[in-house]
């Protein structure tokens, strides 16, 4: 369908009616917008209804998209205020969730496949464990850095800050993760250390 | 002083913010250069360099969170019932906006002006600035007739727009799918 397309491609089809095509952006893009969406929701299912949004927004919008920058950063800048907004209404407590029974509940979510799980998968689901650890603002900017790969600039435009800001973010998202996987995981980062 | 400290490995948030300068590749050659030193001749920093690095590594590694496997079909589902709406800059007039913003700096200027022009500079009597500002005979102004036929036009032009805003809010409402 649109498999190999540019973005910019697929949106001039979709601009110019071709509706389905943007199909291939959802595809594309669903993964990292979903992942940011959990970052700040901390909730599969708000994670969904936020990314789903982001996405139907993003449609409506998209004659305003100029491709002065990456469509990517343009969506994740609609993710980050739909999620804002969302939070908002629904008056969610966004502090830090560093509390045992969240613990317990990121920790029971992949309980059962631990077993026999292979060294690389139990490491990337630890980050993921532990990222879902820290407060929404940190697991945000580590999302955009390391998964989504933004620059820091454009993490600058889709959190609204300056990059000197979004810098020092990043560097206290970093020792907070560091310091929540030393305290959570204890063994296994003992490990990597070695 | 201060550098001997930073260079000594006691502040632990400047060495993790300078490693992980290091790490990302930023920082000048001589900042480099000096981290370069620093892991070669002091275990702490070494030690925490490779913890930062393998850390890292890796956040570089952390897998995507994936959505429900009907995603795409249930967004393009409710994209059915939506519009791509026009672009921002079809609809908005550049010459209004800057009509707008001359007309309030005008009013402002002209307002300041006004208000200045009251002030007796020759007047020794109170010497502060702002003693000479409280004596502004702002009612003189305000009971002008024209400043009140103003004035009313701009609350008439005012309940106007808002009319305007809330029976366009009122037709959006009607046209959009449920």
């Amino acid at each position: 369908m649109s498999t190999g397309q540019s973005d910019n491609e697929i949106i001039s089809l979709v601009l110019h009616g071709n509706q389905q095509a943007y199909a291939g952006l959802v595809d594309r893009y669903q993964n990292y917008v979903f992942t940011l969406a959990l970052r700040i929701t901390k909730n599969r299912e708000d994670a969904e209804e936020v990314a789903q949004d982001s996405f139907i927004k993003a449609y409506r919008a998209l004659a305003d998209f100029r491709g002065g920058s990456k469509f990517s950063t343009w969506l994740y800048t609609i993710v980050n205020n739909t999620g804002i907004t969302f939070l908002r209404k629904k008056k969610l407590d966004i502090q830090s969730l560093d509390n045992e029974s969240v613990f317990a509940m990121a920790n029971n979510r992949d309980s059962g496949v631990n077993a026999d799980i292979v060294e690389q998968k139990s490491r990337q689901s630890m980050v993921n464990k532990a990222i879902a650890l820290l407060a929404p603002d940190d697991a945000e900017v580590i999302t955009l850095f390391y998964q989504a790969e933004q620059s820091l600039e454009e993490i600058a435009g889709i959190l609204g800050i300056e990059t000197n800001t979004a810098k020092v973010r990043l560097h206290r998202a970093r020792t907070r993760l560091k310091e929540k996987m030393e305290k959570h995981f204890a063994q296994e980062v003992k490990e990597i250390y070695q | 002083m201060a550098n001997e400290s930073r260079n000594s490995g006691n502040d632990t948030g400047g060495m993790n913010d300078r490693l992980w300068e290091y790490i990302d590749g930023n920082g000048n050659a001589p900042e480099r250069s000096a981290i370069e030193e620093l892991l070669q001749s002091n275990a702490e920093w070494k030690s925490r360099y490779h913890e930062l690095l393998e850390l890292n590594k890796l956040m570089q590694s952390g897998e995507l969170e994936a959505p429900s496997l009907r995603f795409t079909k249930n967004v393009m589902e409710k994209i059915v019932m939506h519009h791509i709406a026009p672009a921002t800059k079809s609809y908005i007039n550049k010459k209004v906006i800057w009509g707008l913003g001359i007309f309030f700096i005008t009013l402002f200027v002209g307002f300041l002006v006004y208000g200045l022009g009251q002030i007796d500079w020759n007047d020794t009597s109170g010497n502060n600035f702002g003693e000479k500002l409280t004596n502004i005979n702002v009612n003189k102004f305000f009971s002008n007739t024209w400043v009140n036929v103003f004035m009313m036009i701009n609350v008439m032009l005012g309940l106007f727009l808002l009319d305007n805003y809330f029976s366009n809010k009122r037709k959006a409402f009607r046209n959009e799918p449920f």
